[in-house]
């Protein structure tokens, strides 16, 4: 009884949570609150039983995730204001309810005869049972991570180089200049 | 209806779904989408655990949570690049300003 008092809690905390982040006209507020659902989240897993997806959760979304929300701000300069929205909410509200009703009706016959199978560790499942789809991911993070670099360096603009170029083989021609000069005078 | 810890788990998944759908279908900020998108992948992520302790396979719901955070940080990162790059060409964040360039 105690360990569903605390699951509801912390339900409802991250909701609460995930709420304020939300409806927050500033985007910074919503990613103190983004951070407290992942540390909501992050003992809901502990107490599950995930204990590596727990320090994975906290370390990624408690911390990358913000302080990636965070530099972006941080480039943009300012706090941009969340403008209102299109979609009138009522059609909003009665959509997602319907989403949640739906989720609820499917997932609820899973969990209300839990099965008790033998537990087979996360290390096996992880690198014995999925070893191609975990190096496929490491691809797709050295991919992203590159992309994300090309996206966010700075282009330098081909009429530039060109104007350098040309100005260090006038430099060059004048220097070439002087030295005919010197030699004739010398002669 | 009795609410076992499972249940409540549940049920909190559900809550977080919901808010989170209700934020992607209200919002019209780049950024504050990337960080709608991250509630839904927390609500996700406790959704795929609980269905590995349902299931008595904990270890393969934890793998696949683990699978769903690592994909979830690169859609992040890229988003976030993404919408930096917007507000600098662009001058805004807006989607429907953004949606309704041309050209």
């Amino acid at each position: 009884m105690t360990e569903t008092f605390y699951y509801i809690v912390l339900g409802l905390g991250a909701s609460f949570c995930a709420y304020r982040a939300m409806i927050s006209k500033h985007i910074l507020p919503s990613t103190l609150y983004l951070a407290g659902v992942s540390a909501l989240v992050t003992i809901t897993l502990y107490l599950l039983g995930a204990y590596e997806v727990a320090v994975i959760e906290l370390s990624v979304g408690a911390g990358l995730v913000t302080v990636l929300l965070v530099y972006a701000l941080s480039v943009i300069g300012e706090d941009v204001v969340d403008p209102t929205s299109i979609i009138p909410k009522p059609l909003a509200f009665l959509l997602v309810a319907g989403i949640g009703g739906l989720a609820i009706w499917m997932a609820y016959p899973l969990v209300i005869h839990p099965n008790a199978n033998g537990e087979v560790l996360l290390a096996n499942v992880l690198w014995k049972q999925r070893a191609l789809d975990v190096w496929v991911q490491v691809a797709l993070i050295f991919s992203g991570v590159m992309g994300v670099l090309g996206l966010l360096s700075e282009k330098v603009h081909p009429q530039g180089q060109e104007t350098q170029i040309h100005e260090v083989q006038a430099v060059r021609e004048e220097h070439g200049i002087a030295i005919q000069i010197e030699q004739e005078l010398h002669v | 209806m009795t609410l076992t810890p499972l249940n409540a788990v549940l049920f909190g998944v559900v809550l977080l779904l919901v808010v989170g759908f209700y934020g992607l279908l209200i919002t019209r900020n780049l950024i504050k989408i990337v960080l709608v998108l991250q509630i839904l992948v927390k609500a996700v992520v406790v959704a795929l655990v609980l269905g590995g302790k349902a299931s008595g396979n904990l270890g393969l719901g934890q793998s696949l949570a683990a699978t769903v955070i690592v994909a979830d940080t690169i859609v992040a990162v890229v988003a976030l690049a993404l919408a930096v790059q917007v507000r600098r060409r662009v001058g805004t964040l807006d989607l429907a300003k953004i949606s309704s360039l041309r050209g």
